[in-house]
């Protein structure tokens, strides 16, 4: 019992990850027709506006402090950041330690820049051609957009600590009554998970509970009708495009902590989310959610030492191989719509 | 016995009970035309015919052998041609290789792995294909890319690509739907002419009147999935039976 | 002539010429001059850009006639070479079994993949063959190492059992030959300044394209080539014109992973090593950037697309900012500083970045890729030509 309940746990951050990035591509999928090779690396500038700011507010200049002095006597130099000018030392520590969490504000703006940038000046022009060409046209942004990070944050990961008082673990299965030191369980990754949660259930709230959101449903159904209508649904996709970057853009703020950011994330993370995806139904956004926290949790469970002793290699494959029995067995998905992507 | 003899041919989609009990059947050598109002089930049925579809209750047997079950492609083999509602063409390649490629089928089956002949040297498909472009009038129109003619020129492509096949029988689903009367007038000509000229039996699904009593020599009225009555043209035009199911839907709209 | 019709066999003919001479063509600039940075005619780049073109061949049979666009073709390439370096390490060091056998093995497996994954169409056809590939990737590099070698791949060894070829005489190294004409071997013909290379295994794997490449164009030309090109136009007529479309599919996709196949164990008799990194999904990527970049469903577009990215992954990346400084060192200083800036992400450990926009580029405003540009172009000298009365304004693109 202790066991399952600490895979399935295992399993939720990658899911969330999964989820959110899926939600975003089916938002666009569903929205805009567009089948977005690029959404990996909005999840990926997502996880960099992360470490920009930590650079921002650590950026510092050079004070002589006289207290202090090197092996030679003189007055030691040090770097003392601007935060700490303007709120104070113990602050600004807090501020610099806090610096993820800080970044969602930071991301959302920025995020929803980049994607109504990317839409007007790039997908727009790909509505009415075949999703064979938007995909090769997103792929080669896909990469410009890694290329230009790696240019200027290089090659290597780059470590982004979560705040301090989120670090380390706690005794999840004491909590709930089991044997202590069964199941441990990291803080961050539970507030990634509860993170995603907020996230999800603001982008359904928001389309099921707003004008906005009804619209845009409307929108994806019968864009024509809506249209007639007058309404100017060419906007409100806009900003749908604009919304899923920044979802995608948030998963990967808040997975800092838990994968130190480098340029190839998110491609790793695309492969993955497509698949997704697909297993949850293209268009489908319960669909891509479920689909999202489910293979993350079946790859945690196919990770365990007792599944791997008999099936060796199966953590590596087991995403891919539900996709194949997924796609066969249920061409539209788990939750798929009729008539989606289907020639 | 007629070539086409399909026996209580039901099918249900999901509650919507499309075709309830169908008995047809289309001698060979005529034009047997269907008609209906909308939601009559015409093109439900057509679907049974080429194996879009598979009918829950009921055979469809064509010249003796049922094609139930059996894939579109398949069913093109023994002999059914089918022209679709808007002309369905290969746009993409030139007038001529659209000509060849139902010859190649009729003349190599439904699957060669001919992949080392040189295609333009199969002087057999070459003269077949243009004969057939000859027939339809389009011989100038060779080189032309199929994608950029007109609707018109489009579905007379269609036809003699159906045609260049030699099916026994040829099923047409609303070949002048959306076209304009010049149009209409031309294909019902060509119908006309392909009908004296050739041993082939036509099925023709249609709405427009016009065109039924132009060229049909036996008509089944559906409506509401079952077949109302079956009888010559002029029978059909003062049925009251069949008024009603028009009228009616006239009424309803 | 060869059965082909004369246009078609003067692209052949010049894909020849080109082939024979890649040596000189390549390396137009003098040895120890500023510009040698650009030869690319050394044997290994060479190589490369003829086996790149063989995958790329055969990718375009498939993607460029079907429309069907596979993201996992390198899974192929890969089986291919894994099939290859066992060949080497169990029969003979001679090349030809395992070109042979690495053919038929991608064949198999492309089969079996192929049966599976055209059950979907479209963007469904594409992840499915992705997964196929990171599958095959995964396990190649964890549960099968016995087979692959895992993280360290896989090279003949000097005790494996080589059954033909009987043990090495006293300090040999297994070397790739093809009955006894060793691969790494090459001619240096010093011309003045000039050096060129004529290398064996480039010539062996160009004879080897040469072929491909006229297997594509009888491909192209067949009746079985224009029912591919009819699935991609319009499935539904296809199958309502009496012909099944799903061995026609299964049958290019077969055909294209056997290329895949073939450019692996070229690789290997090139460079007698395989590693998994050969079959990850950026690799399968790479093939569709080549073959967008050339001109998909043209017949000589796969390979100018397969030279370019190789040129520019072998030549772009290996300028750095110093050569550049001397490159523009006629600029006044902070000019100079200015420009090298400007350009310095574009090129060396940048190249991907230049690729990416030169691709996005291509998709966006030239469809049929760099055969499209060469018509472009064609046709403005053509017009050119015209009014000054030359007869025949009419010209193939080059290259």
């Amino acid at each position: 019992m202790e066991a399952i309940i600490l895979q399935i746990l295992n399993g939720l951050d990658k899911g969330s990850a999964y989820a959110l990035i899926a939600l975003g591509l089916t938002l666009i999928f569903g929205t805009l027709g567009v089948v977005n090779f690029a959404h990996g690396a909005l999840f990926m500038i997502g996880a960099f506006c992360a470490v920009t700011l930590s650079r921002i507010l650590t950026i510092s200049h050079t004070v002589v402090d006289e207290t202090q002095k090197d092996f030679l006597g003189n007055p030691l130099k040090v770097d003392v950041p601007y935060v700490y000018d303007w709120f104070g030392e113990a602050a600004g520590n807090t501020i610099i330690d806090w610096a993820v969490p800080l970044s969602i504000l930071f991301a959302i703006p920025v995020m929803i820049a980049i994607g109504v940038i990317m839409e007007r000046g790039l997908i727009k022009h790909f509505y009415k051609r075949p999703h064979a060409d938007q995909i090769l046209v997103t792929f080669g942004l896909a990469i410009v957009l890694q290329e230009i990070i790696k240019y200027y944050y290089g090659a290597n990961p780059i470590p982004t600590p979560a705040p301090a008082a989120f670090k380390g673990s706690f005794d999840f299965g004491a909590m709930m009554g089991f044997d202590p030191n069964t199941i441990i369980y990291p803080y961050w990754r539970i507030i990634y998970f509860a993170f995603a949660a907020v996230i999800i259930g603001a982008v359904f709230a928001f389309l099921q509970f707003t004008t906005f959101g009804m619209v845009v449903r409307a929108g994806m159904a019968d864009r024509e009708t809506v249209q007639l209508l007058g309404i100017n649904i060419d906007r409100r996709f806009t900003l749908m495009f604009g919304i899923a970057a920044a979802v995608a853009g948030l998963a990967g703020v808040m997975y800092t902590p838990i994968n130190s950011p480098n340029y190839h994330m998110g491609m790793d993370f695309l492969v993955l989310s497509f698949v997704v995806v697909v297993v949850g139904g293209m268009g489908s956004l319960p669909g891509a959610v479920a689909a999202g926290f489910l293979l993350g949790i079946l790859e945690s469970f196919a990770s365990m030492r007792e599944v791997l002793a008999v099936l060796p290699g199966l953590n590596q494959i087991i995403i891919y191989l539900v996709a194949i029995i997924i796609l066969l067995t249920r061409p539209r998905g788990l939750m798929g719509r009729k008539g989606v992507m289907e020639d | 016995m007629g070539i086409l003899e399909v026996k209580n041919v039901g099918k249900r989609f999901g509650g919507l009970q499309a075709l309830g009990d169908v008995n047809l059947s289309v001698a060979e050598n005529t034009v047997h035309a269907i008609i209906g109002p909308n939601g009559a089930g015409k093109s439900t049925l057509l679907n049974c015919l080429v194996g879009k579809l598979i009918p829950d209750t009921g055979s469809v047997m064509f010249d003796g052998q049922s094609v139930l079950g059996r894939k579109p492609f398949e069913i093109n083999q023994m002999g059914i041609s089918r022209v679709f509602q808007t002309p369905e063409i290969f746009g993409d390649l030139s007038v001529m290789e659209n000509m060849m490629i139902p010859c190649f089928a009729k003349r190599d089956g439904a699957f060669t792995a001919n992949a080392y002949a040189a295609m333009m040297r199969d002087k057999e498909i070459i003269e077949r294909a243009e004969h057939v472009l000859e027939d339809m009038n389009m011989a100038d129109k060779r080189h032309m890319n199929a994608a950029s003619m007109s609707r018109g020129d489009k579905r007379r492509l269609e036809i003699g690509m159906c045609l260049s096949q030699e099916p026994r029988l040829l099923l047409l689903d609303e070949p002048t739907a959306g076209m304009a009367r010049a149009d209409t007038n031309n294909t019902i000509d060509l119908l006309k002419q392909i009908k004296e000229e050739r041993d082939i039996t036509i099925s023709i699904i249609e709405h427009d009147m016009h065109v039924v009593f132009s060229l049909a020599e036996r008509i089944t009225v559906l409506a509401q999935g079952t077949p109302l009555v079956e009888d010559t043209p002029d029978n059909i035009k003062g049925h009251p039976k069949v008024r009603e199911a028009y009228l009616g839907e006239a009424a309803a709209a | 002539m060869f059965g082909l019709d004369k246009k078609d066999f003067r692209l052949l003919l010049l894909v020849a010429v080109l082939v024979a001479l890649a040596p000189f063509i390549l390396n137009p600039f003098p040895e120890g001059s500023g510009m040698a940075q650009f030869n690319a005619g050394y044997p290994d780049l060479m190589q490369r850009f003829v086996i790149f073109g063989i995958f790329a061949i055969g990718f375009n049979i498939l993607f460029g006639l079907t429309g069907y666009l596979s993201f996992g073709h390198a899974a192929f390439l890969g089986v291919g070479s894994y099939a290859a370096i066992w060949m080497m390490k169990l029969l003979t060091m001679n090349v030809i079994p395992a070109i042979i056998v690495s053919v038929i093995v991608a064949g198999i497996f492309s089969l079996a993949v192929g049966w599976i994954s055209l059950r979907r169409s479209g963007i469904y056809f594409s992840i499915l063959t992705l997964a196929f590939a990171q599958m095959s990737y995964s396990l190649a590099y964890s549960v099968l190492t016995p087979i692959t070698g895992g993280e360290t791949g896989l090279q003949p060894k000097v005790n494996d059992p080589r059954i033909l070829d009987g043990t090495l005489a006293n300090g040999a190294t297994p070397k790739a030959n093809l009955f006894g004409l060793e691969m790494g071997s090459s001619f240096n013909l010093d011309v003045g300044a000039w050096v060129f290379t004529f290398n064996v295994g480039y010539y062996l794997a160009g004879i080897v394209m040469l072929l491909a490449f006229y297997l594509s164009i009888r491909i192209f030309r067949s009746p079985f080539g224009m029912m591919l090109r009819a699935v991609k136009s319009n499935q539904q007529r296809l199958n309502y014109t009496g012909l099944n479309a799903k061995p026609y599919t299964l049958a290019a996709f077969v055909i294209s992973g056997m290329y895949a196949g073939l450019a692996g164990g070229l690789m290997v008799a090139m460079d007698t090593q395989v590693g998994a990194e050969r079959m990850f999904w950026t690799a399968s990527g790479e093939v569709v950037l080549m073959s967008i970049l050339g001109g998909v469903g043209t017949l000589i577009g796969p390979v100018l697309g397969a030279g370019a990215i190789k040129y520019m992954e072998n030549i772009l990346s290996k300028i750095n900012s110093d050569i550049l400084h001397t490159w523009f060192a006629f600029l006044p200083d902070g000019l100079e500083d200015f420009v090298v800036t400007l350009i310095y992400p574009f090129i060396g450990k940048g190249w991907h970045l230049t690729l990416g926009l030169i691709f996005m580029l291509v998709v966006i405003f030239l469809p049929g890729g760099l055969v499209e540009g060469g018509q472009r172009v064609a046709r403005l000298f053509g017009r050119k030509k015209k009014s000054t009365d030359t007869p025949d304004g009419k010209t193939t693109p080059a290259e």
